[in-house]
């Protein structure tokens, strides 16, 4: 075993005012922008310490989001396998997936903050569509930047953006992708800093977003310890596993676990595996795991499931592997597809291709008896597969 | 005498240390050599275009670094580049690199003066000199200490945005040269929509010295020759030469 055991204290705490987790985060942006990062650190830090604000967001997400969400036991898919599978269900959270907690705690932010815009990045639509929810909702103007090929990818999601309201902006330099998006994002938020919240959708970007971020999504890990301690006999499960593209539904589902002695699981897809294949490098604010190529150029990932194609992760997420305290996976777009199925057939669920990486991966793990026989699994089901049903009916 | 700065995309065509000849042949004080890299977030489309077109090239920092040795250039070069550049080389082995090739001074615009440490101490240990990036957002304090840590010279970010063409010099840039100017004596630099030889004159009256960045490399996209580009250059420098004070 390792010698390397962590105070429980310095693991998914707050990283302090340089953003450090261990040698990851920071706060690597144009000088333009440090001033902004430093004003939502300092009021982040005011509104997450403020009861009041605490209750307006546990509100919003009661009322509007739908919180607390399910825990469903996957009765037939655990008999299947062997293990005890149990699904905390952000696929029921409105706007149809986790990416709603964050948002609505950053427009909140931005409201508090006296801020009149958000300005978002998304990838597959998802984190666009509930910035533009959470736009409407609070009644601040939303401008989405979508790369020209995910426009073209995901015409339903653009038209959801702009039915509420949002503006939708395509980006047409590089890899005209998400990470793409993100860049023009932050470039943007250069030319309005003072009446725009750059709302980002991820554990990443620099100090303090990455720690922002998983604070917000918490409540992913938060409801599901209290959820196992009523269901389970052992009060925790034996492994806690979620998908890891950045990394916010993994990120806010550890952070409930950390302390146990569950073992934390994040499984990346295999083309965008940033844990598995990338160095340590610098995009986007902060330093973490990143693919590229030996001339230090970013590489795109490539995944089936859109919102796993970024070539980073968190830098909490590279930061816990480091340590040991959670170890990162990969499957293959291949194994994805039939994951979709088999949860569909099983437990008349339709998770998102994203989420079905976790499944595919606990699949894989029960058969070859990684998974000791009756181990307690909890998955995070980070959304549902609607958006992906066109993606699906290609590949079948 | 006002400083002249050009700026040029290394690598954007097979000749393209032509074009330092020309800089250096029509009044540059020194040049900016951008290293090209995939995801340069402080740049506007035509850096952003002219980066790509030499990625597409095969460019690498390696490659801009070896052209360098195959030229003579009498003023200073000055390397810009994102910091995962540095970071994937390794801060000591990136400087001594460009000190090898005769680069004698780096920008880095995603590396903030918190973050700016290790390089730092790198860049001094080969004779490289980092030369920090003040913003018009910049508060007062941190505006001091980005001016005595910064090498060679200041760079002054004239307007809240991305590097690229301008109307008009912008007065936030105004206003910084002159915050910079109190706080230090060595030479600050405005950059960022400096677009024409009458913005350079206007630059002149405030600061030490303009880099001219997107307004070049747009005639280089669209094709113009090295001595083309000469001429421009040389109506930057009229501008610059118009003030004296």
């Amino acid at each position: 075993m390792s010698e390397l055991v962590l105070p429980s204290s310095s693991v998914m705490s707050d990283p302090g005012e340089r953003g450090r987790f261990g040698e990851y985060g920071g706060r690597f942006v144009p000088e333009s922008l440090i001033p902004a990062c430093a004003a939502i650190e300092e009021a982040f830090r005011d509104a997450w310490g403020d009861p009041r604000f605490r209750r307006d967001l546990d509100r919003l997400l009661a009322v509007h989001a739908g919180r607390p969400t399910a825990f469903t036991p996957a009765w037939r898919l655990s008999a299947e396998l062997g293990v005890n599978v149990l699904l905390k269900r952000e696929d029921l959270a409105h706007t149809g997936s986790h990416k709603i907690n964050n948002v609505l705690g950053q427009a909140l932010l931005a409201r508090r903050m006296g801020k009149t815009r958000l300005l978002a990045e998304t990838g597959a639509g998802q984190h666009g569509v509930a910035t533009a929810t959470a736009g409407a909702l609070l009644g601040l103007a939303v401008t989405v930047y979508m790369g020209e090929k995910d426009i073209e990818r995901q015409a339903l999601n653009v038209f959801r953006m702009k039915m509420l309201g949002a503006e939708v902006v395509p980006v047409t330099g590089g890899s005209r992708t998400l990470k793409d998006a993100t860049s023009e994002a932050m470039r943007q938020w250069v030319t309005c800093v003072d009446e725009a919240h750059y709302c980002l959708g991820s554990v990443m970007g620099p100090h303090p977003y990455p720690w922002m971020v998983r604070e917000f999504q918490r409540v992913i890990g938060d409801e599901a310890r209290r959820q196992c301690a009523a269901e389970l006999s052992t009060g925790v499960p034996d492994y806690v596993v979620a998908c890891v593209g950045g990394g916010s539904n993994a990120a806010g589902t550890f952070a409930g676990f950390v302390d146990t002695g569950a073992q934390l699981i994040g499984v990346e897809a295999a083309g965008g595996a940033a844990v598995a294949s990338g160095v340590v490098g610098v995009l986007h604010g902060f330093r973490s795991y990143l693919l590229q190529d030996e001339n230090g150029q970013v590489s795109e990932a490539h995944s089936v499931a859109p919102g796993l194609d970024y070539p980073g992760v968190g830098p909490e997420h590279a930061h816990l592997n480091d340590a040991g305290r959670a170890r990162y996976v990969t499957v293959d777009d291949d194994e994805v597809v039939p994951a979709v199925h088999r949860l569909a057939r099983t437990e008349g669920i339709l998770p998102a291709l994203e989420s079905a990486h976790a499944i595919a991966w606990v699949i894989k793990a029960a058969e070859s008896g990684e998974l000791p026989p009756f181990s307690t699994v909890l998955v995070t089901l980070s959304g549902r597969g609607d958006k992906d049903v066109a993606t699906l009916m290609e590949a079948s | 005498m006002k400083m002249l700065v050009p700026y040029l995309t290394g690598g954007i065509r097979p000749d393209w240390t032509r074009y330092l000849q020309e800089y250096e042949r029509n009044g540059a004080d020194a040049i900016e050599i951008g290293l090209p890299f995939s995801d340069p977030i402080l740049d506007g489309p035509t850096i952003q275009e002219a980066s790509d077109r030499a990625l597409r090239r095969g460019v690498t920092t390696r490659s801009v670094l070896a052209d360098l040795a195959g030229v003579r250039i009498g003023i200073p070069l000055i390397a810009m580049t994102y910091y995962n550049l540095v970071l994937h080389r390794g801060a000591d082995r990136f400087c001594a690199d460009l000190a090898e090739a005769g680069v004698r001074g780096l920008i880095v615009p995603d590396l903030p003066l918190d973050e700016a440490g290790a390089l730092s101490d790198a860049a001094v240990a080969n004779g490289v000199d980092l030369t920090l990036l003040a913003a018009p957002t910049t508060p007062p304090d941190r505006l001091a200490e980005i001016a005595e840590r910064s090498r060679g010279f200041v760079y002054a970010i004239s307007v809240m945005g991305t590097t690229g063409e301008r109307d008009e010099l912008a007065e936030s840039g105004v206003r910084l040269a002159g915050r910079l100017r109190e706080l230090t004596g060595k030479p600050v630099l405005l950059a960022f929509g400096i677009s024409r030889p009458e913005h350079a004159t206007a630059a002149a009256g405030v600061c030490d010295g303009v880099v001219v960045g997107a307004a070049l490399m747009r005639r280089i996209l669209d094709g113009d020759e090295p001595e083309q580009l000469g001429a421009a250059l040389a109506g930057f420098r009229a501008g610059l030469d118009t003030v004296t004070v």
